[in-house]
């Protein structure tokens, strides 16, 4: 009966405390950057896209939202399409963490309610932007030993020339 | 043409009042949901119109403008007769309390407090009925549940308010609020008091005594098959019980429109609304009791108080002749 | 004062009539409901406030509230109308039918020779109730007591918990 009481004081209390609620559409919430919302691909500092659709972001997905295809310019490897469908997705940032050259990466924006539930799917051109997101520096092909043109083995960075294996000098 | 005349006065006395109570009760509904957000450390409905009020004209629309439906395995008659009986009722036993001497529909009636347990009695038919016309196995539980909560506090509050009659030695409300001019009774009649409200939010079956709806195991108990603007008859009704409820506690024991300085009727006001404040912040703070420990704590604490304070206040005044 | 008492009248004997005739429990149960209040209306206007705010409280508030209880509880369904239907036959209501129709005629002769005086218009306050109860029907009451502290005991002895191997 006596800890009702104080419930009830407790609870009359909370009324001269400062409201925690944001006023969303007229004040924004602050979103970390490292928030989970819409996915974006990413380009390196070059300019060139990063994804090199390894298909690990599409293997990851626990809903299967991802679909992507293969294709080769120049030694490089680039997605041919590459389709998320954001009416199943559940922002859960597998992706991101599958994703070995960082190239998708989930932004802080969830503003995208659509009429039509087709406009959710998004394509490539919808997906990719300009910038390099939350890892300016990184490029993958710069730092991985496969050779593409202007950059052959051995030339990357941290990277030691190729040993030549029929020299037996030490 | 005097006749006429008085009768003119009379309809348009009881008209006003109704509107103004179903205005009032409307709002409260707004009143709550902004209370309990700020007892929630949120703000509640504050988008529609300045501090959110026409929150109440949009709800309105939306019930009105809702398909009135009537489930095929209903008994329709009975299920549309039952939330007219839960507002009727209500509406009814307000008519019995005197703002002021003046502001009130029937303030002076003779036996108003035996009008507004007649009333509250008949109460328990629009949950009962709601329950039963649903033919849904959630609703029958919540109007079984309701029906025996509802006829046990009614005994509890008619007996807590029998202390107060007899002080009074009237049955009649204005009667009652002049024996309060120089003490409360409140102070003489503390326990009455307190089981009368616990009795008056049984009767309501307000949280935290909800058990007839009981959303975690009842779905919503009595009007779970209800939609549309008969939902909101119910809600309605709920409200105006609350203000019911709180005017009745302020005329019997708080001193009805007796203050200082201020108007009578905004002493009635300011006390009634802080009652109504209260229900709602008991609303937020306590959870649900069992069924079987609330039928408990009825009939084996809060009957043999009832008694007891009877008993007590009754030689009382036969001992202290000079008191009273 | 006298159309209120008519009317009053006049719905308490057609709510009964329907009372009788309903094959569901619950209509049936409800139309007694509404006899009741219309008594209780009919007390009012004879000068019997308390009587007619018991009449509510106590028949219409608790005691058919038990019995809409104890209904629902039942479940009773379409079978039970139809045997209620079944029993409904004229064999069985042309006799007291009759018989209340005597009745009626008897009253309604009355009335037309004027044979029934209008009510006094006293109003029986509830003072004068209660000195009632605790002067001249003294008895009455305590007698009344008995039997209700009786039922009370055995009603605790009939919802107590009955203990295991008792």
């Amino acid at each position: 009966m006596l800890s009702s009481v104080r419930t009830l004081w407790y609870t009359f209390l909370h009324l001269f405390q400062p409201n925690v609620t944001v006023q969303y559409p007229d004040e924004m919430p602050y979103l970390a950057p490292r928030y989970r919302g819409r996915i974006v691909l990413t380009r390196d500092p070059d300019g060139e896209e990063r994804c090199v659709s390894c298909n690990l972001c599409a293997v990851a997905c626990p809903v299967d939202c991802i679909s992507l295809q293969k294709t080769e310019h120049e030694g490089r490897w680039y997605p041919e399409f590459f389709r998320i469908n954001f009416s199943r997705c559940i922002f859960c940032g597998f992706c991101e963490e599958a994703c070995p050259t960082y190239a998708i990466q989930l932004t802080p924006d969830f503003e995208m309610s659509e009429y039509n539930r087709q406009n959710l799917v998004y394509e490539k051109e919808d997906l990719l932007i300009s910038g390099t997101g939350k890892y300016p520096d990184y490029n993958f092909y710069r730092v991985s030993g496969l050779a593409i043109p202007g950059k052959d083995k051995g030339e990357a960075e941290h990277e030691r020339p190729p040993i030549d294996v029929r020299a037996l000098l030490p | 043409m005097s006749v006429p005349h008085e009768i003119l006065a009379g309809l348009l006395n009881i008209v006003l009042g109704l509107a103004f109570l179903l205005v009032v009760a409307a709002l409260l509904t707004w009143v709550e949901r902004r209370l309990l957000g700020f007892f929630q450390d949120r703000p509640g409905p504050n988008r529609v119109g300045p501090f959110g009020i026409l929150q109440v004209a949009a709800d309105g629309i939306k019930l009105l403008f809702k398909q009135d439906w009537i489930p095929p395995f209903a008994d329709a008659g009975v299920f549309v007769l039952a939330p007219a009986i839960a507002m009727v009722t209500v509406m009814l036993a307000m008519a019995i309390i005197p703002a002021t001497p003046a502001i009130g529909i029937i303030g002076n009636l003779n036996i108003g407090v035996l009008f507004f347990l007649a009333m509250s009695g008949l109460g328990v038919y629009s949950v009962v009925l709601a329950g039963w016309s649903s033919n849904n196995k959630f609703s029958l539980l919540g109007g079984m549940r309701a029906a025996a909560q509802m006829v046990s506090y009614e005994v509890f509050m008619g007996l807590a308010l029998l202390g107060v009659v007899m002080l009074a030695g009237s049955f009649n409300l204005t009667d009652i609020v002049h024996g309060q001019r120089h003490m409360w009774y409140v102070v003489p009649q503390f326990l009455g008091c307190i089981i009368f409200f616990l009795g008056g939010i049984a009767e309501t079956h307000r949280l935290p005594f909800d058990l007839p709806e009981g959303e975690s195991e009842l779905g919503a108990g009595f009007h779970t098959e209800y939609s549309g603007m008969k939902f909101g008859m119910f809600f309605v009704g709920e409200y105006i019980g609350i203000m019911l409820v709180s005017a009745m506690t302020t005329v019997l024991f708080l001193g009805g429109w007796y203050g200082p300085i201020l108007p009578p009727f905004m002493w009635f006001g300011i006390k009634t609304g802080l009652l109504v404040c209260f229900f709602i912040l008991l609303r937020a703070a306590l959870p649900r009791p069992r069924y079987d420990q609330f039928m408990a704590f009825g009939w084996k604490l809060l009957l043999p108080l009832t008694l007891l304070n009877i008993l007590v206040t009754g030689a009382l005044m036969l001992g202290l002749p000079a008191s009273t | 004062m006298n159309a209120t008492f008519d009317l009053s009248a006049i719905i308490a004997v057609l709510a009964t009539v329907m009372m009788i005739t309903r094959a569901s429990a619950v209509h049936a149960l409800l139309y007694l409901t509404v006899s009741l209040l219309a008594v209780a209306m009919v007390f009012f206007v004879l000068g019997a406030p308390f009587a007619a705010a018991l009449e509510v409280i106590i028949y219409a508030g608790a005691i058919m509230v038990l019995f809409v209880f104890v209904v629902m509880m039942l479940n009773i369904g379409d079978e039970a109308a139809a045997l209620e239907r079944a029993w409904l036959k004229p064999s069985i209501w042309i006799g007291p039918s009759v018989l209340a129709l005597l009745l009626a005629i008897e009253l309604g002769a009355l009335a037309a020779t004027g044979g029934l005086a209008r009510p006094a218009g006293v109003v029986v306050d509830v003072q004068a109730v209660g000195i009632a109860l605790v002067g001249p029907y003294m008895l009455a009451v305590e007698i009344a007591s008995f039997l209700l502290l009786a039922a009370l005991v055995a009603a605790f002895h009939l919802g107590r918990a009955v203990m295991k191997g008792a």
